[in-house]
């Protein structure tokens, strides 16, 4: 029979087959799931993994889906080394795009992009940072779980934008639809070419990539944080206060998140709308986990998941699919990761059944 | 006066949902295990027992189909955290996304469907009582069999051979496999049954609660579960008192509604949310209060022969 038998220590190989191994699981099920559908799976693959990425139009999609998703997965892994759950990057990401309209509609026709843009963009950085603010004080001060905390926050933060494109920011002129007016050129995020939508929150993602990689493995303050996620104890010992990398650790993933929100409201969408929390703030969590909670790999995972939600939309518009299909892949492949994973620290052996000996 | 009955029998109602799935997880998490797949269980269990009634038109055979469908997705989730050690918090959430994507693309036919006629449900005799009739006893029998099994889950917890083992598996689940009970089916049975109950709970909104499917209708009912068994102290009767406390305060917003409070309503929706942040707090404030009663295994692994 087959025996899980534990390796000495993780094995690297599996570090980077799990999520590829995880991935063709996820694609198998796929196709069975269109069989029993009774959809053509060719068609069903196609319309995930190759239309998004056939066209330069198409690329660009691609990538404009992809930035807030590895913005917002860049802050969360920081949060899952050091061993703190936010899982409420969704609410973050309101947050930051409520705060950055709050600012963007200040602006009028006389207003520089160069001031309104930064403004915007730190508006959101702000508001996210706030959100998560409010988790790390109640998990600091009052040991709250931050899990349930940060979650119960996504949903207040989805009824604030409510009130408020209800409310008091609702477009006059817009037909009594629950939106702000569209934003005023000046807060635009400049876009980088012609006919794509891609802006330079894509440089702000690289950038951030860089960023992460850098404070984790080349700083001792980044050492730190993630011993306190590894050896709570062992941290406390050396004197690294569990408060401060719990601060550090929801700030920085929270104002990530507000960025990525702000970088959305100003950019491809251009006002605040009941539709911006699409969901991007769970999936970075599955984008920070198969990226392996490295900045490098999750430019990959980014990618990826940015391929499912564009696939979700194609398979809809093509195929008459639901285009909640995307959500159910997002967890297929992270069922299937944790699975693969076990690979990494078990090695399969085939133990012949053991004789009795009388 | 009316009104206020009607306001207790409502939040007795809405308090059921939450009591019913807290007691499940109370379960799971007192054999150590925590599953934060709640949500999702919560929700595929809803759709499955609102298909079900619809093609069937049997209330009690859609109750069972939501039990079946969050027992399913327990057992995955158990076979994934105890049978390959993977990270509790990462499968439940794991969980919780694939539920929620799952239930709304496989509920995408049934939001316009409509259920047959509803029962209306009355004690005989008591019903008819002024003002402590519609208050108490004009309720769907879930409402009843969750206090009886509150009481049946105290008995078996505290008084049982049984529960003590479960209790054990929880606690030190080294001890227990030394004492030669089997740790891992114990778990594996405490977290399909967990899955179950909490499968009730999303089939009873579904059928009995709202009655009607919308995409994502459990709106976090699952996470306030969750938290129900830590404010709760992991004690089944305070988890009942907890889910009449927050039914209560997800039913005043409504009273306050009707009753014309100048207030809009998304901050009237965000209280049950803002209540169970606050009370979260006010609990875990002193962690002497949560360890003490905390199942000293709570969301570690076990490897046997380790």
């Amino acid at each position: 029979m087959l025996k899980l038998e534990a390796r000495p220590q993780p094995s690297g190989f599996w570090r980077i087959a799990s999520p590829l191994l995880a991935l063709v699981l996820t694609v198998v099920i796929g196709v069975v799931l269109f069989l029993a559908l009774g959809k053509d799976p060719v068609q069903g693959l196609k319309v995930f993994f190759w239309e998004p990425i056939r066209s330069a139009y198409a690329l660009g999609e691609l990538v404009v889906k992809a930035t807030p998703l590895l913005i917002i997965a860049l802050g969360l892994a920081l949060c899952f080394r050091s061993n703190v759950w936010n899982i409420g990057a969704e609410g973050q990401y309101v947050m930051g795009a409520v705060f950055a309209t709050g600012v963007a509609l200040m602006a009028d026709k006389a207003s520089s992009p160069w001031v309104m843009v930064p403004l915007v963009l730190l508006a959101g950085v702000l508001g996210g940072m706030v959100w998560a603010g409010l988790t790390a004080f109640l998990r600091d001060r009052f040991h709250a779980n931050e899990i349930l905390v940060s979650l119960m926050l996504v949903y207040v933060a989805i009824m604030v934008l409510g009130y408020l494109v209800y409310g008091p920011w609702k477009d006059p002129l817009g037909y009594n639809f629950p939106q702000t007016k569209t934003f005023e050129a000046a807060t635009q995020i400049p876009r980088l070419f012609k006919g794509s939508r891609i802006n330079m929150g894509v440089f702000l993602a690289l950038l951030g990539v860089l960023l992460l990689w850098v404070f984790l493995f080349r700083t001792r303050a980044g050492w730190a944080q993630q011993i306190g996620g590894l050896a709570p104890h062992a941290a406390r010992y050396a004197g690294f206060s569990s408060s401060r990398a719990i601060w550090l650790a929801l700030l920085v993933s929270g104002g990530a998140a507000g960025l990525a929100g702000a970088l959305e409201v100003a950019g491809p969408i251009g006002q605040l709308t009941p539709y911006i929390p699409v969901g991007y703030g769970f999936a970075a969590i599955i984008v920070a986990f198969v990226g392996r909670l490295h900045p490098a790999g999750m430019v990959f995972s980014a990618v990826l998941m940015s391929m499912f939600y564009i696939g979700g939309e194609l398979a809809q518009s093509r195929l008459g699919l639901p285009k909640s299909l995307t959500g159910v892949f997002q967890g297929l492949l992270l069922f299937s990761l944790l699975a693969c994973d076990v690979l990494m620290n078990y090695r399969l052996r085939w133990v012949p059944k053991r004789v009795e000996v009388a | 006066m009316e009104s206020y009955a009607l306001l207790i029998a409502a939040t007795l109602s809405a308090g059921t949902v939450l009591a019913i799935a807290a007691l499940g997880l109370l379960i799971n998490e007192k054999a150590g295990i925590v599953n934060l797949g709640a949500e999702g269980m919560m929700l595929c269990a809803a759709i499955a027992g609102f298909a079900t009634v619809v093609h069937t038109g049997s209330d009690l055979l859609g109750l069972a189909a939501g039990m079946g469908a969050g027992a399913l997705l327990a057992l995955i989730f158990g076979a994934l955290v105890i049978g390959l050690n993977t990270n509790q918090y990462a499968t439940g959430l794991a969980l919780s996304l694939f539920g929620v994507g799952f239930s709304a693309f496989v509920g995408t036919g049934y939001v316009q469907a409509k259920l047959p006629e509803r029962m209306r449900f009355e004690v005989p005799g008591l019903a008819d009582l002024p003002w402590v009739g519609p208050a108490l006893f004009k309720q769907h029998p879930m409402v009843y069999l969750a206090v009886l099994f509150t009481i049946a889950l105290i008995w078996f917890l505290e008084r049982s051979r049984a529960g003590l083992v479960l209790r054990s598996v929880g606690e030190s689940p080294q001890s227990a496999h030394a004492l030669g009970y089997p740790v891992r089916s114990i778990r594996l049975g405490a977290v399909v049954t967990g899955g179950a109950l909490c499968g009730l709970a999303g089939a009873y909104i579904s059928i009995v609660y709202t009655p009607l499917w919308v995409e994502g209708m459990i709106a976090g009912k699952g996470w306030i579960a969750l938290a129900l068994t830590t404010f709760a102290t992991w004690r089944p009767a305070r988890v009942l008192l907890g889910a009449y406390l927050f039914g209560g305060v997800t039913m005043l917003q409504f009273h306050f509604q009707a009753s014309g409070v100048e207030v809009p309503s998304q901050f009237l929706s965000m209280l049950p949310y803002l209540a169970t942040i606050v009370v979260l707090a006010l609990i875990s404030r002193n962690p002497q209060w949560i360890r003490v009663n905390m199942p000293a295994s709570l969301g570690k692994p076990f490897y046997p022969g380790a």
